[in-house]
């Protein structure tokens, strides 16, 4: 009886130590975040506004808290409800990994990248366009952003990529555009049409390894990062960190980049987008790419 | 002094227990303030966000939840349309409230002599009444079609559950993609900045804004009272980013009556403008102005009259359209997240012809029964029926008036906001030459606060408390000696606002 009751009073000590553990984990967490609020990374720099991370609090908690939770884990009330690849999970602020960059792959957005973002809104997911907000307020919430990561206090932001000016649309470009993306297997993921349907489509996950889906260009949606030439040159080079989407900065030229750019173009076929590029390929008839055509020499 | 006696010893048990009660609802409130509920407003379970982030304070829009309604109840994030939401998403949400309040106004009352069961006389004394209550029922059903394309339909009963339609529309958003090109039809309320409908306090004289309801004494003019709302098309533009917005809406000068019953050929305008503008760390306050100008009937053909007595009016039958117009400034002006204050300011001005009660075919309703008008029949409230060749009395002029709104609050968390209210509506010329220049003025006074426990995307709960004080020059039951005296009605009210 005596062995029973030691054995159970063994078993309630490690379960109370791990509970007292998780306890003090969460404590510890706040503790930090708040520690974070009086450092100089608890600010923002938007052109001549300065953001104060003090000062977002309450627009952080009357308008991000219940997708992106009060510790900024993307744990709010509602992160529940969005468990299909149509819906992405709210940003996890604390990992401080953001699809929406003007800097390379694996480094901290800047302070301009998030602003951005804030104002932009994240098209097919719950993040509505929050620009009706005063920029003062956007910056602010930026710091505020920015307080609930270690990696602020650590790391600077990356170096915004280089993006050269934007070359006339040529059906040449086009056509070369076309070579780039059979080159990359863009359409493993987007599929040879660009409708989200290649062979590896249904099998991406992101980071935290929740389902998420490719990019279809033909419905009408618009990019998460922004729907200008120049964000859609910015997102395939700079990627999107923390899902399947790879930087290719590395293996594209700036030339060749807007090449793809303006193939990507012509794929969106919805009447959203009634491009010149779009006019372009119908004249010249291009065909989708085949898979099991050889490399181009 | 009898009469002072009388009174005064029945009033003392009546207070002392208004004032148990009141302890007792404001324990019950604060004892419950630990609770929690869980539930689904339409547009909060639809896009998963907070009351907050639309809300200032629920119902009242923040420029955020302007933007949203603007677009057409779309956040225009490319999953608006309802293909992308459960099938056994339902846009409903009612909303209710129990209440405790107590009204104190003047009335006349009867006066008895000792020994008389009946009244020899009537004389003006104040009236006091408290006790549990209850709010109508409204049911939100609002939300998209299809992209682009979305509908508002809200069932709403008074007290007593007798429904009507508040508000029914459809609404075309974002034509040609632009946010500069959207139309809606139907019965809605008027593009307000400082909306009424969304108004914060509850009782019956700070529940609604008096400027957008004045009436001048004795003025038959129904139909410019532009919280109410109507019947017509509005088009909507606004920038991307909402901070420029405009509306030009054309309604029919029935006061959103059903059946064309009032009025009948009349239309009426309804324009807005009001910008947004940035000023840093204080937030983005909007300014702008509104004009409501039309005309409306003043008279109706009437059937079943005889030689020796009039008919009854035609309804629908609305002719001899005379103008009024409504012109003012709004203001939304913020002091950073925590202090607003909003103003409207009016100028009104009536046709001589209303402002001598030709208009209004149908009495008001005193809460009993409503009563036509006819010639022959002279009700309080009501006014007389026009005839073709009829004149106005000599020194007939156009009543106008000047009046304002102003609207503070403090918003100390997102769940816990505090208001206060006042207006004053001022006659500049009374209809009839003579008139007591001060007569129908109003001076209207509210203060409260609404205090959510708790703030999620699922659910609106709200305590509520408020105080209204409303005063209106002359317009009082007669003294004894015949003097008309003044109105002053205040009212304490505490409820449970909730939806769901």
């Amino acid at each position: 009886m005596y062995t029973n009751l030691l054995k159970q009073s063994w078993l309630l000590g490690v379960v109370v130590a791990l509970c007292l553990s998780a306890a003090s984990y969460a404590q510890l967490t706040t503790y930090q975040q708040e520690g974070w609020l009086n450092t100089p990374a608890a600010s923002s720099h938007i052109g001549n506004i300065t953001g104060d991370a003090k000062a977002a609090a309450l627009p952080y908690r009357r308008f991000c808290v219940g997708c992106h939770g009060e510790l900024g884990d993307g744990n709010g009330e509602n992160a529940v409800w969005f468990t299909t690849p149509m819906y992405a999970q709210p940003r996890n602020f604390q990992l401080a990994i953001f699809k929406c960059r003007s800097t390379p792959t694996g480094t901290l957005p800047t302070d301009q990248d998030l602003y951005d973002t804030i104002g932009r809104g994240m098209d097919r997911s719950n993040m509505p366009q929050w620009n009706p907000m005063s920029r003062q307020e956007r910056a602010d919430l930026v710091a505020w952003i920015k307080h609930f990561s270690p990696r602020w206090q650590t790391e600077k932001p990356g170096t915004p990529i280089q993006i050269p000016p934007e070359p006339e649309i040529t059906p040449e470009r086009v056509k070369a555009g076309q070579a780039v993306f059979a080159r990359m297997q863009c359409y493993k993921c987007h599929g040879v049409q660009g409708m989200a349907n290649g062979p590896s489509a249904s099998t991406l996950t992101d980071d935290l390894n929740q389902p998420i889906a490719a990019f279809n260009f033909t419905d009408g949606s618009r990019p998460k990062c922004g729907d200008t030439d120049t964000d859609i040159y910015r997102i395939f080079m700079t990627g999107l960190d923390g899902t399947p989407m790879p930087s290719f900065v590395d293996n594209i030229k700036p030339d060749e980049a807007w090449d793809l750019v303006f193939y990507l173009r012509s794929l969106q076929r919805h009447n959203a987008y009634n491009s010149k590029e779009r006019e372009i390929a119908r004249q010249l008839g291009l065909k989708p790419v085949d898979p099991n055509a050889p490399p181009a020499q | 002094m009898r009469m002072w006696t009388q009174s005064h010893l029945c009033q003392k048990p009546q207070r002392v227990s208004s004032v148990l009660a009141a302890a007792f609802a404001l324990i019950f409130l604060l004892l419950g303030a630990s609770q929690s509920a869980s539930a689904l407003p339409a547009f909060a379970r639809k896009y998963g966000l907070r009351c907050s982030a639309c809300h200032e304070s629920w119902p009242a829009l923040n420029n955020f939840g302007l933007k949203f309604r603007d677009n057409g109840y779309q956040l225009m994030n490319d999953r608006d349309a309802p293909i992308w939401q459960n099938p056994g998403y339902w846009p409903v949400t009612f909303r209710i409230t129990p209440i405790w309040h107590r009204v104190s106004s003047l009335q006349e009352t009867d006066v008895y002599t000792s020994g008389n069961p009946l009244p020899t006389g009537s004389t003006a004394a104040r009236i006091t009444s408290s006790g549990f209550d209850l709010s109508g029922l409204d049911f939100h059903t609002g939300g998209t079609l299809e992209k682009n394309i979305s509908f508002y339909v809200l069932p709403s009963s008074d007290s007593t559950a007798s429904f009507h339609f508040e508000t029914v529309m459809a609404r075309i958003d974002n034509i040609a993609n632009s946010p500069w090109l959207n139309i809606k039809v139907g019965r809605f309320e008027l593009n307000n900045l400082l909306s009424e409908k969304r108004i914060l306090t509850l009782t019956a004289n700070g529940g609604v804004y008096q400027t957008y309801h004045f009436i001048p004494v004795g003025d038959g003019n129904i139909y410019g009272q532009m919280g109410d709302n109507q019947f017509g098309m509005e088009y909507v533009g606004h920038s991307v980013d909402d901070r420029t917005r405009v509306s030009a809406a054309l309604v029919s000068s029935n006061d959103g009556n059903v059946n064309l019953v009032t009025g009948g050929n009349g239309y009426s305008g309804f324009f807005t403008f009001d910008q947004g503008v940035d000023f840093g760390k204080l937030g983005v306050s909007r300014f702008g102005a509104y004009a409501f100008v039309g005309e409306a009937a003043t008279y109706y053909r009437t059937t079943g009259g005889t030689p020796t007595s009039p008919g009854a009016p035609i309804p629908g039958s609305g002719i001899g359209n005379k103008g009024f117009s409504r012109v003012g400034f709004t203001g939304q002006i913020y002091f950073g997240p925590h202090f607003d204050v909003n103003v409207v300011t009016q100028h009104g001005e009536d046709n001589a012809w209303f402002g001598q009660g030709y208009g209004n075919p149908i009495a008001p309703s005193n809460g009993t029964t409503t009563v036509t008008c006819t010639n022959a029949v002279v009700i309080p409230g009501c006014t007389l029926n026009n005839s073709p060749g009829t004149t106005l009395a000599p020194g007939s002029r156009s009543p106008i008036w000047n009046g304002y709104t102003v609207e503070a609050r403090y918003v100390y968390s997102p769940q816990l906001i505090f208001l206060g209210r006042f207006e004053a509506e001022r006659m500049q010329q009374q209809a009839t030459p003579g008139t007591l220049p001060s007569l129908g003025n109003i001076t209207n006074y509210v203060i409260g606060y609404r205090y959510n426990p708790f703030m999620t995307s699922r659910a609106g709960f709200a305590y509520h408390g408020e105080f209204n004080l409303i005063h209106q020059d002359g317009t009082g039951p007669l003294t004894s000696s015949g003097t008309p005296t003044d109105i002053n009605t205040s009212e304490l009210l505490f409820g449970l606002d909730f939806d769901f």
